[in-house]
């Protein structure tokens, strides 16, 4: 390599550094770090290393050993750090619940005395495997599925099979279901809208023109929370919209608009339309202005005309505008958690919930995993689809 | 005409103040081939889209085959219509693109399969049926347009510039393939084109667009030949227009006065009055130098400019204001700029146009 090649390389790493470390640290790393948390259980392995060995050689089924309990009170003898002790209570009570209160008990009995204590007369709980198990489980790796399979509404029982959670204890499947629903919803309204309207704004030009895509870009150029107040304000039962229809006397009463599934519907497909109508605009605007006429001169009816020539070379644009929108809409929090009810909110509000409600990071992280994972699934059927039927103009 | 075939009755079109064709009257026969020509902005391809159902005319009617076609959407015309960009659908191939015409049709797969066939192999790309128009170069794609303009048996054939974008070897091929197809298929054929030299090898007849109305019509030789106007005979070859007046009209012979003193003679086709202003049109390729031998006009004139051709010299020579291009053969001795010649025509190849 000779030098002055060299030199251009180190030139244009030079220039592309600020974005690549922009990218490894608010990107990358947070990214990274939240995988990590989704599937790392470190703290029972940390606050009961003498335990996890006792464990080991456990079958799981039979009556706890006297080794394991010895091990498990000199393990919590040792455990000085609050904080430590509250992250092992909270681990283990939602793995079972009732070791809140179980290991305060513990905790207390061991501090008071230095010598062995009979674990099954303090509670009798201790003398149940099923705890033992959480335990066991818990302790003997620094890393779980649990949380990927609880945000897929799974568990593991007590034979380490997977099985199905009970229909109560978590809704991820419904929410993450209704998430591709409203999303997959909001695409199709925004094609059903955004189509004619690309088609029209391509059709004309000079000031018209303008002004239509004006009429898309404004509300781009607003910002996102602004957008949804607005809808908040607008939807609501004695609202703009309310009010005209029930002055025109469309209506008697307010049609409800506001905390259900119609209004995050409406606020989300005219927050989204831009990134439907702006793709198909720039798509039609490449297809020569003599096409339509020559297939009406070839004989070809204008919704023929339409079906044959302009709807497949325009359905790259349909596509790309199609999976943006979708893209976007699957991730969206503010809007349905504003204008939605509470059968109305997205995987997102959970994922919030999670992460500052709960505190929960491990799952937080494998929400967003799973999220992840299906949405990089749809893309790469989407890249699948259209590298397929590929139309070089 | 006894039997037109199409039939434009006092047809105008407008687009808000500005009108492009005004009041035309325009006959075309069944099996012919009719240039319109003209310069850009002469009104020639609203014609050709008000033909094709693309634009509605203001006011007027046209006919075609018996009935009256200018309310007809486009695609009941029945009119092949061949683009100035070809207008190929990109994302069908070749033969999807000429089998459009009959899928619209609802013509039967087995009949289109073979139809298509045979069009593309009379337009030699039946190796290319599988092409996209991207891989195909200029001229191809403007053969595929044509298969497709005529795969479905059109009553008329409308061209727009279709080979403008074609250089001059392949624009060339390409003139002599349309002149054949016409022949072999009997079609009807409106070619709209801006270039004079198109229009004189194609066409039976040649129509003069100037302003939104028809300067002048005919058959390519009487048009070269005899250009009614000033602006024909400039539009059509290359002329030498001089101005003169008036002396003498003897018979079927006029004597006129040119400019700078010298006398020519003319053969009165139209009516002329004595001490009228006239304008001639001499071709260049009409005036001959020396000619001693050749009976007829006679003016002294100074060479001034001897341009090489290949084929042909190209000599411009000044006789008192009076510039005169002159089209000579090479067998001429050659001339140097300054020398005096003595240049001669005929009486009849002085064509008077009206300015």
């Amino acid at each position: 390599m000779n030098p002055p090649r060299r030199s251009k390389q180190v030139i244009s790493l030079v220039l592309v550094a600020p974005l690549l470390l922009f990218l490894v640290f608010f990107f990358a790393f947070p990214l990274v770090t939240m995988m990590r948390s989704a599937v790392s259980d470190p703290v029972a392995a940390r606050a009961l290393p003498t335990t996890a060995r006792a464990v080991s050689s456990w079958d799981r089924v039979s009556p706890p050993t006297d080794e394991m309990k010895a091990a498990f009170v000199a393990d919590l003898r040792q455990i000085g750090d609050d904080q430590l002790f509250g992250d092992l209570v909270r681990r283990l009570n939602s793995a079972k619940s009732g070791f809140r209160t179980l290991m305060s008990k513990t905790r207390t009995a061991a501090s008071e005395t230095d010598g062995n204590i009979d674990l099954i007369a303090l509670d009798k709980r201790w003398a149940d495997p099923s705890y033992w198990q959480a335990v066991s489980v818990a302790a003997s790796s620094t890393f779980t599925d649990r949380n990927l399979l609880a945000a897929v509404d799974l568990q593991r029982d007590a034979s380490s099979a997977i099985t199905a959670l009970p229909a109560d204890a978590s809704a991820n499947k419904v929410i993450m279901l209704r998430t591709f629903v409203m999303a997959l919803t909001v695409t199709v309204v925004c094609v059903l809208i955004g189509l004619p309207f690309a088609m029209i704004a391509a059709s004309v030009d000079g000031w018209k023109r303008q002004l239509l895509l004006g009429a898309v870009l404004l509300p781009l150029w607003t910002s996102l929370l602004v957008r949804t107040a607005a809808w908040f304000i607008l939807l609501q039962d004695r609202g703009l919209i309310n009010s005209v229809l029930m002055q025109l006397g469309v209506t008697s009463g307010p049609v409800p608009l506001i905390f259900n599934r119609i209004g995050v519907i409406i606020a989300m497909t005219h927050i989204l339309l831009p990134f439907m109508v702006l793709p198909i605009f720039s798509v039609l605007i490449g297809i020569p202005k003599n096409l339509m006429p020559a297939a009406a001169s070839l004989g070809a009816h204008p919704v023929r005309a339409f079906l044959y020539v302009l709807l497949p070379l325009a359905l790259r644009g349909v596509v790309s505008g199609s999976l943006l929108v979708f893209m976007s809409a699957l991730g969206y929090y503010i809007t349905p958690a504003l204008i939605g009810g509470a059968r109305d909110q997205m995987i997102s509000s959970v994922i919030a919930y999670y992460a500052t409600g709960a505190a929960n990071w491990g799952m937080a992280g494998a929400l967003g995993l799973v999220l992840l994972a299906a949405t990089m699934i749809l893309y790469a059927i989407y890249l699948r689809l259209s590298s397929e039927r590929e139309v070089r103009p | 005409m006894s039997n037109p075939f199409i039939r434009l009755e006092d047809v105008s079109k407008s687009f808000g103040l500005l009108t492009v064709v005004e009041g035309l009257n325009l006959e075309i026969g069944k099996g012919e081939f009719i240039s319109l020509l003209g310069p850009s902005g002469s009104g020639k391809t609203t014609i050709l889209m008000m033909l094709a159902g693309f634009e509605n005319p203001t006011s007027g009617a046209i006919w075609a085959g018996g009935k009256r076609i200018d309310s007809l959407p486009p695609h009941r015309r029945n009119m092949g219509v061949v683009f100035q960009n070809y207008a190929l659908f990109p994302h069908m191939t070749v033969s999807e693109n000429v089998a459009f015409p009959l899928k619209m049709r609802g013509r039967p797969g087995a009949e289109v399969t073979e139809r298509v066939g045979k069009a593309l192999d009379m337009v030699q790309l039946g190796s290319l049926a599988e092409r996209r128009p991207s891989q195909l170069s200029g001229g191809q794609q403007q053969r595929v347009a044509l298969a497709r303009a005529l795969i479905f048996e059109p009553e008329v054939v409308l061209m727009d510039e279709p080979l403008g974008a074609l250089d001059k070897q392949l624009r060339e091929q390409m003139q002599l393939d349309i002149r054949d197809l016409h022949r072999r298929l009997e079609l009807t054929i409106v070619f709209v084109t801006h270039d004079q030299s198109e229009a004189l090898t194609m066409s039976d007849r040649i129509a003069i667009f100037n302003r939104g109305q028809i300067e002048q019509i005919g058959k390519p030789s009487d048009i070269y030949d005899h250009p009614s106007t000033q602006f024909v005979a400039e539009f059509i070859g290359e002329t030498n227009l001089v101005r003169g007046s008036v002396q003498s009209i003897e018979g079927g012979t006029a004597r006129v006065q040119l400019p700078g003193g010298q006398e020519v003679f003319i053969e009165t086709a139209t009516d002329l009055r004595p001490n009228g202003s006239v304008c001639l049109s001499i071709r260049p390729e009409r005036i001959k130098v020396g000619g001693r031998e050749v009976a007829g006009n006679k003016i002294t004139a100074a060479i001034s400019d001897v341009v090489y051709h290949g084929d042909h010299l190209r000599l411009v020579a000044r006789s008192d204001s009076q510039a005169l291009v002159v089209k000579t053969d090479r067998s001429q001795p050659t001339l140097s700029i300054g020398e005096e010649v003595q240049l001669s025509f005929l009486p009849s190849d002085c064509w008077v146009v009206r300015p």
